[in-house]
């Protein structure tokens, strides 16, 4: 990874400021804050996105969803810069992602945030210190303005007396309270939710869908959400994507998805067992299988 | 696979690896500069691989000390030689012994300890996370660890060689009745202090360097699951202590000739 | 977690520690304290055959040390020896007339170089050369000397 920004870095100036250039030139300021064109994707000799576009606008929940492993947290890396595509244009606010260098990534990723799916909290820091990691990191505040900072944050996701706690000694409702409360820290245009329900209970799901939404209109925050988890989803989103076999399959509001009449949308929003997306793995005739044994 | 492919495979995996280490570490390198800024964070890495090294360090140095006691007398006493067996204790420790079984403990404590550390920050995202947050994990995660690696093995090889001939004179001239002064005297006027302290000084610098970098290289790549980072633990303490042993051999030729 | 305090202060006693053992090593097991000779002068002096003498090697006066070999080298125009010694600036009352000899502590012990002080009241200064020097024991040497001594006895023994 680094080692391809680095390399990336070596490439002529000149070059660099076509691609940036180009692409400020085409989008302008759009409402689109988020924008994917024809992006592919290969690991290895599979294709994880192939030929995928879709614009997130901006201010609003907009929804990404699709099976397990369709790369839907491919598409996050892409949008973070953690990882580049391998044709096509990620465009984050009008700049595209693929041809920044190093110092511009890191500015641009100061503005927006992420919350991994088990919180990736610092396991070796407390909840306190956790939160204020970006703000250590990146800006120079009085120790008694970043105290302020830091428990403003935590009473936004509730958990201001927990900041003592160790990330162990958190359930995973709250290991992702304390995650949400360090991605805005940093106040970021945006926020990148990667499953951000799976393997709560009820009322932490709740909990979590209510902050989404809240933190989407209270601070105008424009939130991404990936999830394979259907009701949630749709419940907290103002638009959704379903993604499969590396395209979009099916877009709308979420209600329009509910009532789409596709097949493959229908399948996953049904939770059917078989249909285009099929029940078993591609395996030679039944019979025939089981006589080969008696053969041999 | 015909076994000439394997070889040939097994061959390129290898350079392949050894260069993505050498660019890595070239990464590490650059990313230390602004350590000098945070030098906390290396203090704190210091406590990690230094102060909780240190307990496993000064028991092996005290036994390996008085075993080389025993062992040295022994065979001293049989040529009438038994008042050198200071010098033949500290010479040991000193070139030999002190630096290598020093970097092999290391690698076993320390460096297997870094590479879970590591390989774990992967598996559980968080250094995907700092990467989210715009904070560079080479620089804020493996290189203070790296340099504190390079503070700490100098300090604890010393630590071990120093203990190590107070257990040789614990054994020699507690036990055995060699004349203590004699003992002293020997070692006084064979040990160099150019020639044979610093240059074990300047062996267990060169094994910091290495046995870091493997460990923190390690778990940097390993796969992000719990057998992916087990396999990393292992190859890290195989690795350095394969390395730290031929690296051992090359300097000592080119060092006492 | 442990306090930054602390912390800092285990990492403080650990650099210490590593500090003081290294001072042992250099000044206790080492010879950094003895092998710094304070204000010294050297002399030289010729031998036929240094043996397996070596830099470093000490010299000596009735047994106490004043000084180390600081080099050696071979003189071209007669091929004897050159032994360079570093003396201790306190023992600056050695007589000229001097004699060094070349030892071995024990019978398989290190060379060292020895100092039979003579009776001159001039001494020794820097620069100077010391006249009167007698060779290592080469074992070798001594043994072919003995078989030939006693060979030329039993041939006489014949004779008579």
């Amino acid at each position: 990874m680094g080692i391809l920004r680095w390399r990336a870095e070596k490439l002529p100036t000149v070059i660099r400021k076509d691609i940036l250039n180009d692409t400020r030139v085409v989008t302008g300021a759009s409402d689109a804050l988020v924008e994917f064109r024809d992006v592919q994707f290969f690991r290895g000799d599979r294709a994880i996105l192939d030929g995928l576009s879709l614009t997130i606008p901006r201010g609003k929940v907009t929804a990404i969803m699709g099976g397990s492993g369709c790369g839907k947290t491919t598409l996050l890396n892409l949008i973070g810069g953690r990882l580049r595509p391998s044709a096509g244009q990620v465009l984050v606010d009008g700049v595209s992602v693929p041809g920044l260098n190093t110092r511009d990534l890191f500015a641009l990723r100061k503005r927006m945030g992420m919350l991994f799916q088990n919180g990736a909290l610092l396991t070796d820091l407390d909840v306190f210190e956790n939160v204020a990691f970006p703000i250590r990191e990146h800006k120079r505040l009085p120790e008694p303005i970043l105290r302020n900072v830091v428990l403003m944050k935590l009473e936004a996701v509730g958990l201001r007396g927990a900041r003592d706690l160790m990330p162990a000694e958190l359930s995973g409702g709250m290991a992702r309270r304390v995650a949400l409360a360090r991605t805005i820290s940093l106040e970021p245009m945006m926020v990148m939710y990667d499953e951000p329900f799976t393997g709560l209970d009820p009322i932490s799901k709740g909990v979590i869908a209510k902050l989404i939404r809240e933190l989407n209109t209270g601070l105008g925050i424009t939130s991404i959400l990936v999830s394979h988890d259907v009701a949630d989803a749709c419940a907290i989103s103002d638009y959704a994507y379903l993604i499969g076999s590396g395209r979009v399959i099916g877009q709308g509001t979420p209600r329009q998805m509910q009532e789409s009449a596709v097949d493959e949308v229908r399948q996953f929003m049904d939770g059917l067992p078989d249909g285009p997306v099929p029940y078993r793995y591609p395996a030679p005739g039944y019979l025939d299988d089981l006589l080969q044994g008696r053969r041999t | 696979m015909n076994p000439l492919r394997w070889l040939g495979k097994y061959v390129i995996d290898s350079i392949q690896g050894l260069g993505r280490a050498s660019l890595f570490l070239l990464e590490v390198v650059s990313g230390s500069r602004k350590l000098v800024r945070r030098f906390d964070l290396v203090v704190q890495q210091v406590f990690a691989v230094g102060v909780l090294t240190l307990l496993i360090i000064v028991v092996s140095g005290l036994f390996v000390g008085m075993v080389l006691g025993l062992q040295g007398y022994h065979t001293l006493a049989k040529f009438g030689a038994a008042d050198s067996l200071g010098l033949l204790v500290a010479l040991s420790l000193v070139r030999e012994l002190g630096p290598v079984v020093t970097a092999l403990l290391f690698a076993g404590r320390a460096g297997s300890a870094l590479t879970a550390e590591i390989g774990l920050m992967k598996a559980t995202e968080q250094l995907a996370g700092m990467e989210m947050m715009a904070v560079n994990p080479i620089e804020r995660v493996i290189a203070p660890r790296l340099v504190a690696g390079i503070i700490a093995m100098p300090l604890l090889a010393t630590m071990f060689s120093a203990i190590g001939v107070l257990g040789g004179q614990l054994i020699g001239v507690g036990l055995l009745g060699v004349d203590s002064g004699a003992f002293w005297s020997q070692m006084q006027s064979g040990v160099s202090f150019h020639e044979d302290v610093l240059n074990g000084v300047i062996k267990s610098i060169v094994f910091g360097v290495v046995v870091t970098w493997i460990a923190v290289f390690q778990g940097h790549e390993s796969v992000p699951t719990s057998e992916g980072v087990s396999r990393a633990t292992n190859r890290t303490v195989v690795y350095s202590s394969l390395a730290v042993l031929a690296l051992d051999f090359i300097m000592t030729a080119l060092m006492f000739k | 977690m442990i306090q930054r305090r602390q912390l800092e202060l285990w990492v403080g006693l650990f650099v210490a520690a590593g500090l003081l053992a290294l001072a042992m090593l250099a000044f206790r097991v080492g010879n950094l304290a003895s092998g710094a000779v304070t204000n010294g002068y050297s002399v030289k002096a010729e031998f036929s055959d240094i043996g397996g003498l070596k830099v470093r090697a000490p010299v000596t006066l009735a047994g106490v040390r004043v000084g180390r070999v600081s080099a050696i080298s071979l003189d071209p125009s007669n091929y004897e020896a050159v032994v360079t010694m570093e003396l201790d600036g306190r023992y600056n009352n050695i007589p000229v007339d001097t004699s060094a000899s070349i030892l071995t502590s024990g019978l398989l012990g290190e060379q060292y170089v020895g100092l039979d002080p003579g009776g001159a009241s001039q001494y020794l200064k820097n620069g100077s050369s010391i006249q009167i020097t007698q060779s290592a024991l080469v074992l070798e040497k001594i043994i072919s000397q003995f078989l030939f001594s006693m060979a030329s006895k039993s041939g006489s023994h014949k004779q008579q």
